[in-house]
């Protein structure tokens, strides 16, 4: 783990509202430079409020914050400058052209145009919008919207990037290459923070993670040593040829799902070769398995208590 | 570079983009004062003004020109801001300025630049209009640029403080119908208050538009209804009082900040 002054440092942050609700019951989160850092929670659970909180749009009731070092509520325009922000809904102007978006943006950080030009096509270019450079950003796609928020939060190079559900409704291989240009980012030094509904995107991109869940930080550290968390692995056998009913096996946690699949839940250190043995005695040939959903999704399920196939 | 500079790079860039806006949408910013301010002078100025005969010495169509021309400056700063910041906050592109190290003064002075912009733009087209119909000359230019600048810069203000708290579009047009054009109507664009009855020219001197149009027809005119120290002293005050309530506002965050 390095030991440099941590890129984000949050300490004891409460948010409550005046009708009674509490949004983040406390919460300490360390960020450290250079990492690609997931926070993870289901809706609801306080990320965007944090983000909210970092970002200045949301006032909080308790804590404090450390942007490089630097306090958030006595220097707070200085811990901005070095923060990029991308946020979870649309918030740029519809009606304004794409390159202007962008440099309006790096005007307002401080960067003259001189500068934030050559900048603006350089980001543009890497997120393959140079070419709607002149639209109105309202005629842009929903996926170039998104890639839009993520050049305009980059043009005046950020040292800390938020990406608040940065490929929510984006199609597949757009979501791909903005993964690649977020990988190369991070790469080159940006520390980043994503929160984000697909944990495989998580779990491809970040070294460390930490999930909250009402309000609270329910676990928080290496990606590996979280899964190390986990007892149970739950697979999916496609079967050969249908089954009307299950027959009495001795396998624990089976069930049929359908005519054609069988669910079983095992211990993480448990054996799969006894299970095939037994199906195939009773003439259960399988085709297929696999993992009913990835490791990361069964950590989150485990310590949300969410539903599994629910969204995050 | 210091914080200052990158600050006025900021404010540079916000108040570009307020000017900007003013020609991207001409067709609703700059065209209907006009058009507006033209029927104003046909009816009230050739057709009706014809019969009133003069007033301060002056025809009715010259003695309600400088109001003319006000009456363009305060509803088109007002509007300007008030439809610019509710509309960036309804969009919610006000985000881009709130999450960014740009100052709240900075911010303020932007919209408030954009606004000044506008009214200033508008009445300097009104003036032109009215010079179609009647013959101008300026007696005092620094009273005309200092109540405009005044005017434009109070009413932008204003604008601003009804955005902040405009929770939806119908929010936005109740101050300029209920508050703003009855004000500006009885504010003395098309009469002199020492014309009104005892009462009614007591109750005029409590509207700020009265003291502004006064000394911006003073400007133009040259005749005196008030004394330009008092027009100035309540101008400033307004001045300082919105600006200092709007920057308040900003910093709690109302309307913005949840």
């Amino acid at each position: 783990m390095p030991t440099d002054t941590p890129a984000l440092e949050i300490r004891g942050l409460r948010k409550s509202y005046r009708h009674g609700s509490t949004a983040l019951k406390g919460i300490d989160l360390t960020v450290y430079p250079g990492e690609f850092f997931a926070l993870l929670g289901p809706n609801g659970a306080g990320k965007t409020t944090t983000i909210g909180i970092l970002t200045s749009l949301v006032t909080k009731t308790e804590g404090k914050i450390r942007v490089f070092g630097i306090d958030h509520d006595k220097k707070s325009a200085e811990a901005r400058a070095l923060m990029g922000v991308v946020p979870q809904e649309i918030n740029f102007n519809l009606f304004e052209r794409v390159a202007d978006i962008v440099i309006n943006q790096a005007g307002y950080y401080g960067v003259p145009r001189a500068i934030a030009r050559p900048r603006c096509q350089q980001l543009l270019e890497g997120l393959d919008l140079w070419p709607y450079r002149e639209a109105m950003a309202r005629t842009l796609s929903g996926g170039f919207k998104r890639r839009l928020m993520i050049a305009r939060a980059l043009i005046h190079e950020p040292r800390l990037l938020i990406l608040d559900e940065p490929t929510a409704g984006v199609d597949v291989e757009m979501r791909h290459e903005t993964w690649s240009f977020l990988r190369t980012l991070n790469l080159s030094g940006t520390t980043i923070i994503l929160t984000t509904h697909y944990l495989e995107e998580a779990e491809l991109l970040c070294e460390r993670l930490a999930i909250i869940h009402q309000g609270a930080i329910v676990a928080q550290g290496r990606k590996r040593d979280l899964l190390e968390l986990l007892n149970q692995q739950t697979y999916i056998l496609d079967l050969f040829e249908p089954l009307a009913t299950l027959p009495d096996l001795p396998i624990r946690n089976i069930q049929l799902l359908d005519p054609h699949q069988i669910e079983i839940v095992i211990d993480r250190n448990e054996d799969l070769n006894p299970i095939f043995e037994v199906l195939a005695s009773h003439h259960i040939r399988v085709q297929s398995l696999r993992n009913k959903s990835n490791r990361l999704e069964e950590l989150f399920l485990n310590l949300t208590g969410g539903v599994r196939d629910s969204h995050t | 570079m210091t914080r200052i500079h990158e600050n006025w790079i900021g404010l540079q860039t916000l108040v570009l983009k307020e000017v900007t806006r003013i020609f991207r949408i001409w067709s609703q910013t700059l065209i209907p004062p006009m058009i507006t301010m033209t029927l104003y002078f046909v009816i009230f100025g050739s057709v009706i003004g014809a019969r009133v005969g003069k007033i301060s010495g002056f025809s009715y169509m010259a003695y309600i020109a400088p109001g003319l021309i006000m009456m363009s400056v305060i509803t088109n700063s007002y509007s300007n801001v008030v439809s610019s910041f509710f509309g960036a906050k309804f969009a919610r592109h006000v985000e881009e300025l709130m999450v960014s190290p740009l100052p709240l003064t900075c911010i303020l002075l932007g919209y408030m630049a954009g606004g000044m912009m506008r009214g200033l733009l508008t009445g300097s087209l009104v003036t032109l209009v009215a010079l179609f119909f009647t013959h101008l000359e300026p007696a005092h230019p620094w009273i005309i640029i200092t109540v405009a600048l005044f005017t434009s810069a109070i009413f932008s203000l204003a604008g601003f403080t009804n955005a902040i708290f405009a929770k939806k579009f119908d929010d936005i047009a109740i101050v300029p119908t209920f508050v703003l054009t009855p004000l500006t109507y009885l504010g003395g664009v098309f009469y002199s208050i020492s014309l009104l009855p005892p009462f009614w020219r007591t109750l005029s001197r409590f509207n700020p538009i009265v003291y502004m149009v006064g000394a911006f027809r003073t400007g133009i005119l040259g005749i005196q209804t008030m004394p330009l120290t008092t027009a100035y002293g309540i101008m400033s005050l307004f001045l300082v009082a919105l600006f200092s309530a709007n920057l308040w506002l900003l910093k709690r965050g109302i309307g913005l900040r949840s």
